[in-house]
């Protein structure tokens, strides 16, 4: 048995170290990538899917807490993205001439998003978590179709046309940066006790409540903490398009998002960010195929379901520190192997 | 063992209707400390409505129970085995994607405290719980015998661990009254007197009480130091192994008339 | 006064169309458990038979109304297809699966309509030419009594065929049990294909309605109808036909009543709202049964 460990366990540490390596690593490779002009006119366009991307990952990862490690289904999380984008949009609104600098303001704006979202997500999840499986589905596009009307309804949101002219403070460095934070944050709390609680509720919520475990609160805690991810993600979605309209966040953008937790792996945040990526990027890349591109997906998550129903990365999580120890340990192996042969 | 003790388990005239049927009634018991008490009864009896009703997942529609005094009624589930008393289930409820060690960490959450922002930043007092409950966790495996299990996936256990990786579970919840449902169904010979050894154990270590459902009679016999038999939901007989074995009520109940052998057939 | 008679006219009107769609949910929930969310589709492929077939019927000389049975045959073949390619392979894995296939399939549908039709909303001929009644001041649309009739009958024909022949009452012993349905000499398979044929049949007769009321068809007019015609499957009880019909009449009813009299930008809310609440409150629906959890 190990001593009791007080502090964080060394190899843990050093895992972090890589990690934080890597992402700056790609962040590095990015701006190198833009501000080279390596791209010449495309950059500022790149950037654009760059910047969905990130967004997209925010929310896909988010979703993926319910539908991954829950192991429920929400088909409204568009519904909880609008409320974080029509508040964070409203809030700048009113105080864009004020002078505060636009990092703070874009901050304000995340923060005003996620917390309005994660209200939202209390409200909605204290009756909807009582229903399960496909109940519960339908629950959550109900209570985003009635997001949608509500927001086509109020005077501030648009009256139901586009709202336009919000400021523009989406910068692909920063929004980067907040997905990163995002997902670190939700990969947290997935490897804690709440994370570890919400799995054995998902395995078996009679058990778990024969454990102790208050499964209510923990439903109900993970829905807000999904929303309130939503809620940033809208957040960004609003100051970079800066115009938007109700029907923009509906049904079909819920099932997208869903469609992206499911084929990158449900239960997998790296799968999450993988899926994300790849399935916000391409599209964009092939923009003259891009009528086809929900066409594809649709006949992706049929034969997923067919052939790999836990999704293309499963509950895999992509592990740079478990690469690079295999690489050590293949390059170890070389210089030994290359030691016998000399001697 | 005919000492008196003060009661772990008092439960007064418990019942429950359903729909018309009375599944439980007039249910009366009372468990001292660490003691260790059969609850038998033919299939359908009402046994495991019992352990319902003890644990929250019903409530009783009539009559009361007090865990060393407290009253029970109306707590949910997760509040009564806060109270202090944990279960396990006739049709083994692991978390089954889980491994062996999670599965009995889960039951040791509420002993856990700290909170969403220590466990986003990775803070010391995280580091130290952890590390304190995976301790605790692997000594509970030891007991059960689990604990070069740990890493197991606990739907890849044979059936006989995964009983027992159950009561490693409700004792990781630090309870006082331990309810085990069927907890032999199914085991040969060997695994059930590997079990007996761990209850007498884990009795011996944790000064806890035990309320044993249990279908083998010879074993309810050989290790409960006194017995209730219920049928029908109806209390029909209490008192010693050997009391039991001669009471008519009992050999009518589990023999069966000519007439009552759809008693068997339904569970 | 007039107002009230029209809109109880629309209502019922709309309540037929709900009703019938919702029937296909119900069917199909009742028997594999599955909510079928490309069942909204179908009406889109109908709505979109319609639109290509009218004309073909008008040119040929014969009533347009005849396209009906081309839009049937085409949304059976759609619902089978449907059922046997995706949903039959992932019968076995569990509800998510089938949940998200279902959703894949919907979404397959009204991508595939995009890519075949184009995005515009192409708007159909007229099918019925029926003069508007007039009764005391009372402007009825004699279509719409044409439209409600055609679904009253239906329904009627699905419950005896349901209740009397061997097909329907072999669709009702498989979701009460379905081991012993194959024990009895019951092809489990059959049924639920059968299921899924006549489900996807009624969303073609729905289509027709639909069609004759707000000429139009767009890529995701099945989706959203489909989702209000699940309300109305639930409210009733889901797996309950004659629950769905009454959810489809109750919902359809309130819908209007609330976009005349009390916030016409709301109505929508209003019906997801009623959702919420009976599934919350009785999630059994009005004519459902329990299902409890066994611990």
């Amino acid at each position: 048995m190990n001593p009791l460990n007080i502090k964080m366990p060394k190899e843990k540490k050093v895992s972090y170290v890589i990690n934080i390596f890597g992402v700056l690593a790609i962040f590095l490779l990015l701006v190198l990538v833009f501000e080279s002009n390596f791209l010449g006119g495309r950059t500022t366009y790149i950037k654009g899917i760059c910047t969905t991307a990130c967004y997209t990952i925010i929310m896909v990862a988010s979703l993926n807490l319910l539908t991954g490690f829950m192991g429920e289904f929400s088909l409204g999380h568009a519904g909880f993205m609008s409320v974080g984008a029509y508040s964070s949009a409203i809030v700048t609104n009113a105080l864009i001439g004020s002078g505060i600098p636009n990092f703070f303001l874009f901050l304000i704006a995340l923060i005003i998003g996620g917390f309005a979202a994660a209200l939202t997500g209390i409200a909605v999840g204290i009756p909807a978590l009582r229903l399960r499986g496909d109940y519960l589905a339908i629950v959550t596009v109900a209570f985003a179709e009635i997001i949608r009307v509500a927001f086509c309804n109020f005077e501030v949101t648009g009256n139901g046309k586009t709202m336009s002219g919000i400021a523009r403070l989406s910068n692909f460095y920063w929004v980067f940066w907040v997905m990163v934070v995002c997902v670190t944050i939700m990969y947290m709390f997935v490897r804690s006790r709440f994370g570890r609680t919400v799995k054995a509720i998902r395995e078996d919520y009679i058990a778990a409540a024969a454990s102790g475990i208050n499964v209510t609160f923990y439903k109900v805690l993970t829905f807000t903490i999904s929303a309130f991810f939503a809620g940033v993600g809208g957040a960004i979605y609003a100051h970079y398009m800066t115009a938007m309209i109700p029907t923009n966040f509906n049904f079909m953008y819920s099932a997208e998002f869903l469609t992206q937790v499911i084929i990158g792996g449900s239960g997998s945040l790296t799968g999450s960010i993988i899926g994300a990526t790849f399935l916000s990027a391409l599209p964009e890349a092939m923009r003259q195929f891009s009528q086809y591109r929900m066409l594809a997906y649709s006949i992706v998550l049929v034969l997923v379901m067919i052939f790999r129903p836990g999704g293309i990365f499963g509950t895999y999580e992509f592990s740079l520190t478990r690469i690079l120890k295999k690489l050590l340990a293949k390059i170890k192996q070389h210089k030994s192997d290359d030691k016998e042969k000399h001697s | 063992m005919s000492e008196v003790k003060k009661p772990v388990l008092e439960v007064k005239h418990l019942g429950i209707t359903f729909g018309g049927l009375k599944a439980v009634d007039d249910f009366c018991l009372e468990i001292g400390e660490s003691e260790l008490v059969g609850l038998i009864g033919p299939n359908g009896a009402g046994k495991t409505t019992v352990f319902n009703l003890l644990t929250g997942v019903y409530q009783p529609t009539e009559g009361t129970y007090y865990l060393n005094g407290l009253k029970m009624n109306g707590k949910r589930t997760h509040q009564v085995v806060r109270s202090g008393i944990a279960r396990t289930f006739q049709n083994i409820r692991l978390f089954k994607k889980m491994t062996v060690l999670e599965n009995v960490i889960v039951a040791m959450n509420m002993h856990m405290s700290y909170s969403l922002f220590a466990s986003v930043f990775r803070s010391k007092k995280f580091w130290r719980e952890e590390a304190e409950i995976e301790k605790r966790a692997r000594e509970l495996l030891e007991i059960v015998h689990l604990e070069d299990k740990a890493d197991y996936i606990a739907e890849n256990l044979p059936y006989g661990q995964q009983r027992r990786l159950e009561i490693a579970r409700a004792l990781a919840t630090g309870m006082k009254l331990l309810l085990l449902d069927e907890p032999a169904a199914g085991m040969n010979p060997t695994e059930t007197a590997e079990l007996l050894d761990i209850i007498h154990v884990i009795r011996k270590k944790f000064q806890i009480s035990v309320l044993l459902i249990e279908h083998d009679m010879s074993l309810v016999m050989k290790v409960c130091e006194r017995i209730q038999v219920i049928d029908y939901g109806i209390t029909i007989a209490h008192g010693t192994a050997e009391e039991i074995a001669n009471h008519p009520e009992v050999i009518r109940a589990y023999l069966g008339k000519e007439e009552s052998e759809d008693l068997y057939a339904d569970n | 006064m007039s107002l009230l008679i029209q809109s109880v006219v629309n209502g019922l009107n709309q309540g037929a169309i709900y009703a019938l769609i919702a029937l296909g949910y119900t069917m199909v929930y009742g028997i594999i458990r599955m909510i079928n969310f490309a069942h909204g589709d179908f009406i889109m492929v109908g709505s979109y038979t319609l639109f290509y077939t009218i004309p073909l019927m008008i040119h040929a000389g014969m009533p347009p109304w005849l396209s009906l049975f081309v839009a049937i045959s085409v949304c059976v073949f759609v619902g089978v297809a449907v059922e046997m390619i995706a949903y039959k392979p992932v019968r076995k894995a569990g509800s998510m699966s089938a949940l998200i296939t279902a959703l894949a399939m919907s979404l397959f549908l009204q991508n595939l309509a995009m890519v075949l039709f184009g995005a515009n909303p192409k708007s159909i001929p007229a099918i019925f030419t029926l003069p508007v009644l007039e009764f005391f001041g009372v402007k009825i649309q004699s279509k719409y009594l044409l439209t409600m009739s055609i679904g009253i009958v239906i329904m009627l024909a699905l419950s005896i065929f349901v209740k009397s022949t061997r097909i329907g009452k072999a669709m009702r012993a498989v979701p009460q049990d379905k081991q012993a349905s194959t024990l009895v000499g019951i092809s489990v398979n059959r049924i639920i294909t059968t299921t899924f044929a006549l489900g996807s049949g009624l969303a073609a007769v729905a289509a027709l309605m639909y069609c004759s009321t707000y000429p139009r068809a767009t890529i995701d007019m099945g989706s959203m109808m489909g989702l209000k015609a699940f309300v109305a499957a639930v409210l009733g009880g889901i797996g309950s036909i004659p629950g769905a019909m009454i959810g489809g009449i109750l919902v359809g009813i309130i819908e209007i009543f609330v976009k005349v009299y009390i916030a016409p930008g709301w109505y929508e809310a209003i019906t997801y709202g009623i959702l919420i609440i009976v599934l919350l409150v009785k999630p059994t629906g009005i004519m459902g049964k329990n299902i409890g959890v066994k611990v």
